[in-house]
Order: C-alpha cells, then structure tokens, then sequence
C-alpha cells in the first residue's frame, strides 16, 4: 500500500508491522511446537499396544486410503450425512490453501500473496468463498441433528454425554467462527479497496454481498480486516492445537487408520501363536517350541496374558481405532444387539479405550473421561488403582451381547474394528479367568467331549446319512406322464 | 407314479472306505454339527447329497471322523479348545491330502478356509451356495421337473459369515432367480444384513437382558417385507410389535431362504413365534434346489 502518512507515523507503522510479522512467526512456531508435541503423546500412547505386522501390501492399501480415507466411500452409505460431511470436508481441503496464503503473508508481509496466479486466484477465492458459506449451512444442519429435542438416534446415548456431547458442539461452533472470520476478513478488505477506488484480486461471491452491511470507514474497516485475518489464523492454531483432545483428531488420523486397516476377510480372527505351540507340543511331543521373543537388550520378556485385560494387551491398530473414532454411533445404530435393547455398543468400547489409555498413560490437554450413570451397569470399582479396561470400563455383559456379525466393522466410515477389541476381552475372561458365561462352558465341554457343541454322542454323527433316497430323475421329469401309476 | 417305484437309496461315500480303495473323492462334503445332528438341517444335508448323487460328482464325508471346527469356541474367546479342534481336523484331512471341500454350513466355512490356513489346513474352500449356482450356471441342474417355485414370494435372509465376513451375497441371489420365483429384499439386506442373533456362540446362551430378541425383530422384518406391509416396516427399530399388521400380499406359500444352520433355527423360531409356521416356511437354497429338480424322495 502506497504510504501517504506523515514521516514518523510511517515509521510507527512500519514499526507495528514488523512486530505483527514477529507476533505472527512466534505464534506459528508455538502453535505447530506444541501440536507436534501432543501428537508425540499420541504416538506413545498407541505404541503401548501390542505388536502387529501391518507392513506390506502398499498398492492395495493405497487404493483402499484413497477410496475410503479420501473419498469417503463409506459415507455415502447414508446420503444426507455424507452430502453434509463432504462440504465440511472439501471446505477444509480447499480453504487450507488460503490458510496457506495467510502464513505467507503473515511471514513476509505480503497481502494476498496467491493473487499473482491471476485467473486460477480469482477461482479459488470463488470456490472458497461458496465452499464458506455452505459449510456454514452444514454445520448448521449438523447441529440441529445432534440438539433438537429428538435428536438422530445414533447420535446420542449413554456414551454420548457430558465431554463427548459439548465436544461435538465446540467443534461445529469453532467452525463457524472461522468461517466468519473468512468472511469478515474478505469482506472489510473488499470494501477497503472500493472506498480508495483500487481492485482487491480475487473474486468474492459472498462477501461483495456483504459490504453493505459493513461501515463505511477506512480505519473501521481496516480493523475489521485486521480481526479477521488475526482471529482466522489464530483460530486455526488453537484449533489445531484442540484436535488431539477431541474427537475431531480423525481429520488426520484417519488417513493412517484407514491405511493400516485390514485387508484379510472380516470373518477371520486372528490366531493366538502362543497357544499354537502349546497345542502342536500337546499333540506331538516331538515338537520343539520356540524360545519365547526377548527383549531388544536380551532380556526376557515378561509372558503375555492371553486376550486383553487392559489397554495395553490389545494390538496397537485398535488403540489408533480409539483416536480415529468420530463417535458417529454408525456402529452402535447397526449394532443388532444394541438394536434390541442390551447394553452392547461398539461405539463406547472404542472410547472407553480412548479413556483409558489417556488415563493410564498420556493425558491430553483437556482430558474429561467419561462417567457413565447406573444404565450403564458398572460393576463397582472400588479399587481404582487397579482398574482396567475390562473392570473398571467395559463390563462383561456388554462382551457377551456380540454376535460377532460384522455389522459395526462393516459400517464404519474410518475401518476402526470394535469386533477385534470384543474378542480380545472375551478370550481373557475365557482364557485367563474362566467367566465365561455357564451355557458357554457346557457348550466347551460339548465339543471337548463329542466334538460337537450339543451333548450328542458322536457315534450318532452320521445317522443322518441312513435311510436315504433319491427320486429317479428320469422318471420323475420326461418319463413321469407316460408311466402309468400302479 | 408311486414313490417306491422311482426312488433310490443312496450309500454316501466315506472317506475312509475311499482312502481303503486307494480312491480319492473330487470334493469333500464338510457336513457340520447342525448338519449331523441338528433334526431340521439334517434335511438340509440329506437335501445337498441327493444333489451331489443326482449330478454324479465325485465326493465323500469325512462320516464318524468329522469333529466340530472350533467355530463356536473361538467365536466365545476359547481359542485354546478352537486350536485343539481345528488341529485334530487338520489331521484327519491332510492325512486323506482333500484338497477341496464343500459346506453347507457359513461358520464351517468361514473358520475352515479362512482360520486352518495359520494351522497348516490350505484347502479350497466353497460354500454351498457357489457350489449351486455354479452347477446352475453349468447346466448339471436345471431347477426344473419338480416343485414349482413361480411366482412364489421368496426374501433371501444373508448369513452374516458368508455376506460381511466373506463378501458372498451374489450366489444365493443367483440360486434362488433360477427358481424364478419372486424374489423380494427386506431393506436391510447384503452388507447392511441384520443378523439372525445367533451368532459368536449366542446359539448355545441366552440373550442379555434387553428389549427384544434378535430374531423376532429380523423375522418380522422378513415377513413385513413378505407381505409388503410398508407400516410394518416402518415400525420396526428394536421394539416388541404386537400384532403383524397385513401388507397387500397374502403370505401363505411364501418363503423365507436362509444358506446357514444357525440362522436356519433363528428364522423358524421367529416364525413360530409369530404364529406364521402354517402360511411361511423357512427353506435352505439346497432343499429349494433339490425339490424344484425334483429329486426328494
């Protein structure tokens, strides 16, 4: 801007600016240093999980991040959501390039730096502008689904209240804000310009219906826009800095959820090998079975328990499971036990992982784990320094509710497995503490004893075969009308 | 025609009188528990042999030395007793080197093609379903020369481990159109399938406590869908209806098809409950086969 002030004013502003641009570095640096910092956190606390090979395969699961991750594919399942989720989501993508403009110019004092792509600016300040406005709308809409007093179905229930519900609003509220200050930046820098009579690059659909309600005051005006701009970047930067505390921490960790999701089918249980060398000694004395894995030092590494009792004894793709979770209750709304009234659902014992980990290891910044009232029939812990998991979070009756159908793993938009984690906590009431359920024990010892899970003998196995016969399909079809019955 | 005049009785080839003769079978039948013992599906098995016989293929059981795959144990968390089991088959089918097997049953086939591998059980694994409808596609059924199934009201009620658990919903989509039946969706069909409730071992519990049984609400979804009762359907969230409101199709002779043992039992249970057995049968796509060729006896 051509400077048209006294001398020592100039100075002033030139003094001003410098300090703007030092502001806006140190807040830059401070506010990607502590993301940084929080997602080390994160990354700790998924590696407390056990080991799995999830290497290999990268053509095949390319393919599935760029159709699951990027494009939503599972989304569209349901329409209206999805058409609201894909504005919000394409707004991000797209207004992120602004955003990239902003910390040029916030760096170099430049404004509007993109403006020298000419045309493809024009375009994208266009796109960016109407992408604003309905990702305003959505949110809208997404609000209204969650708030009214019937809310959707899978969007509430018992783990859907207190933290996890006011999260979901501060997300679409601090949406909004930034989406205002877009507007009132562009708008203020809009009107500026048509005050002094110069061009601002770019095209603003929305904004130049605005500046009516705008003053008509150069100083006002360049306040507004100084706000916007401030309160826009600076918005990002707390927001970014909220993600690892709150559901909204998919918009990155989905990508690599997805990736390292399962590529086997979805009916196959993974296979305990521990158990296998036991079994193959069982049945072949012969057999050797390998020395136990030691530690990278040489040390022994303590036995694991078989299944999973707390967060640790999982595999560490479920523990991403837990910070890909949007807590959409996809799950949980076609969950067939949840469906008919019992207290399964998939959806809270992914955030009751999320909740444990986080008390047990790494905290993030706001941290209130969820408390559940007595619908959610906790058994009483009493003894908080030993709760786990499976005590003091997920109860047993919720385990044994699954039919292992799939349906959860099936409908979620981001691949995260309830299915495996339940198996996991099944086999160590099973294995470890006997508690299973006693129909379940007569229907082991049904198979142990007969091979068959109902008390029948197995020298009936093959009764089915006696006393068999076919109709003669010759003289059943062609021949049937000419002979004659007798 | 009498019957006695035309029928046959059929010796099912065992696998080790084969494996005596140094013969060994094209495809091994894998029958299952609910298949050997279960009173309704044994119909379901003897319904599968009649077709093996009738299309002269080469097959055999494994007879007395069958043992539970372990399905239901590891399904419970038991997977030391599922090792046991799937070792001890293991065994049994390496030691006869069956390279192919057929099931009827979804939770055999799913734990023995995807859950043997690990344990050094590599067989190709079919299920009847894609058994079927390939003897279908190759012309060695022809669905024709017995029952008629035309124009019958039949909704096809997906296993959850043969559709989600192994992406099989085409093939006995495929079986039942040869039957040229009417074939109706319930809405929440393929991969958005509400399963029968029976299983990961519900089979052998009792549900927790909570609104409703599974089974009921995926039965009255099947027979609002049957019936076309749209207020039926729409009613249906998990919730005890009491009355089953009409829909503008009579539902005596429909059908409600199943492929899997388990969801075998949930439907019929659910039917009776519904007070429906006299007007809808719940049918295996092996049974359908076998009496639109004609073939019972």
């Amino acid at each position: 801007m051509p400077s048209i002030l006294h001398p020592k004013r100039s100075r002033f502003l030139t003094f001003t600016r410098m300090l703007e641009h030092l502001i806006f570095f140190l807040l830059l640096v401070a506010a990607f240093g502590l993301f940084a910092w929080q997602v080390r956190k994160i990354r700790a606390n998924i590696l407390v999980g056990r080991d799995r090979d999830m290497s290999g395969h990268a053509a095949e699961r390319f393919k599935k991040t760029l159709l699951v991750a990027f494009g939503q594919q599972k989304m569209f399942k349901r329409l209206t959501p999805a058409f609201l989720h894909l504005v919000v989501y394409v707004g991000f993508l797209v207004i992120n390039v602004e955003v990239l403009e902003i910390v040029i110019d916030g760096l170099f004092g430049t404004h509007r730096f993109l403006s020298l792509l000419g045309p493809v600016y024009n375009a994208l300040m266009a796109t960016n502008e109407i992408l604003g406005a309905l990702v305003i709308i959505a949110v809208a809409a997404f609000w209204w689904r969650r708030n009214r007093r019937q809310p959707v179905r899978r969007l509430s229930g018992v783990e859907l209240r207190a933290w996890p519900k006011l999260d979901a609003n501060i997300i679409l509220y601090i949406e909004v804000i930034l989406m205002a200050a877009l507007f009132t930046m562009n708008t203020a820098d809009l009107k500026l310009h048509q005050l002094r009579g110069q061009d601002l690059p770019g095209v603003f659909p929305i904004s130049s219906l605005l500046t009516g309600i705008f003053p008509a005051n150069e100083s006002l005006l360049h306040v507004l826009e100084r706000v916007g701009w401030w309160s826009h970047i600076v918005g990002i930067f707390l927001f970014l800095n909220y993600l690892p505390s709150s559901k909204h921490f998919h918009i990155i960790i989905s990508f690599p959820n997805v990736w390292y999701s399962r590529l086997i089918p979805q009916g196959q249980f993974s296979n305990v090998e521990s158990i296998t060398h036991e079994v193959k000694a069982m049945m072949d004395p012969s057999y050797v079975v390998p020395p136990p894995p030691t530690a990278p030092d040489g040390s022994a590494v303590a036995p694991t328990t078989f299944g999973a009792k707390d967060v640790e004894d999982l595999p560490w793709t479920n523990l991403m499971n837990a910070y890909s979770c949007t807590e959409c209750g996809r799950c949980t709304s076609v969950c067939p036990a949840n469906l008919t009234g019992k207290l399964l659902s998939p959806r809270k014992i992914i955030m009751d992982t999320r909740d444990r980990l986080e008390e047990k290891y790494n905290s993030p910044l706001i941290f209130r784990p969820n408390v559940y009232g007595p619908e959610a029939k906790h058994e009483p812990v009493t003894d908080l320094a030993n709760a786990t998991l499976l005590r003091g979070k997920v109860t047993p009756e919720e385990l044994w509710a699954c039919t292992t159908c799939n349906a959860c793993v099936e409908s979620c938009p981001v691949n995260i497995n309830p299915l495996e984690s339940i198996i996991e906590m099944r086999r160590f009431l099973v294995l470890e503490e006997s508690a299973a359920p006693n129909s379940l024990n007569v229907m082991f010892s049904n198979i142990e004893n007969n091979g068959a899970p109902w008390a029948f003998s197995p020298s009936d196995r093959f009764n089915w075969a006696d006393d068999l016969f076919a109709a003669e399909k010759s003289a059943a079809s062609s021949a049937a009308p000419e002979v004659s019955p007798r | 025609m009498t019957p006695e005049a035309t029928k046959r009785q059929i010796t099912v080839p065992v696998m080790a009188d084969l494996a005596a003769r140094n013969e060994s079978p094209e495809i091994l039948f894998w029958v299952g528990c609910a298949g050997a013992f279960d009173d309704r599906y044994k119909r379901v098995t003897r319904a599968f042999v009649r077709i093996l016989d009738h299309v002269g293929i080469n097959y055999a059981v494994l007879g007395l030395e069958e043992s539970c795959t372990g399905d239901p144990a590891k399904r419970a968390g038991n997977e030391f007793l599922f090792q046991m089991q799937a070792m001890q088959n293991i065994t049994t089918m390496n030691g006869y080197g069956i390279k192919k097997i057929v099931t009827a049953c979804p939770h055999c086939f799913n734990t023995i093609k995807n859950e043997y591998p690990a344990l050094g059980g590599e067989y190709e694994v079919i299920h009847h379903s894609t058994f079927l409808q390939q003897l279908i596609n190759e012309g060695k059924v022809g669905v024709s020369g017995g029952e008629s199934f035309k124009g019958r009201r039949i909704t096809f009620h997906d296993s959850c481990y043969l559709g989600r658990a192994n992406n099989i919903y085409e093939a006995p989509r495929d079986v039942l159109a040869a039957l040229d039946a009417d074939l109706v969706e319930m809405k929440r069909s393929r991969a958005n399938g509400l399963c029968c409730g029976a299983g990961g071992a519900q089979m052998w519990k009792e549900a927790e406590p909570g609104r409703k049984e599974i089974n009921i609400e995926r039965t009255e979804e099947a027979l609002a869908t049957l019936s076309g009762a749209a207020e039926a359907l729409a009613n249906l969230g998990g919730v005890e209806t009491e009355t089953n409101s009409p829909g503008p199709h009579d539902l005596q002779g429909s059908i409600i098809a199943v492929s899997c043992p388990f969801c075998m039992t949930m439907m019929s249970d659910g039917v009776k409950n519904k007070e429906q057995e006299s007007r809808v049968q719940v049918f295996d796509l092996a049974e359908l086969v076998a009496s639109a060729e004609g073939i019972n006896a």
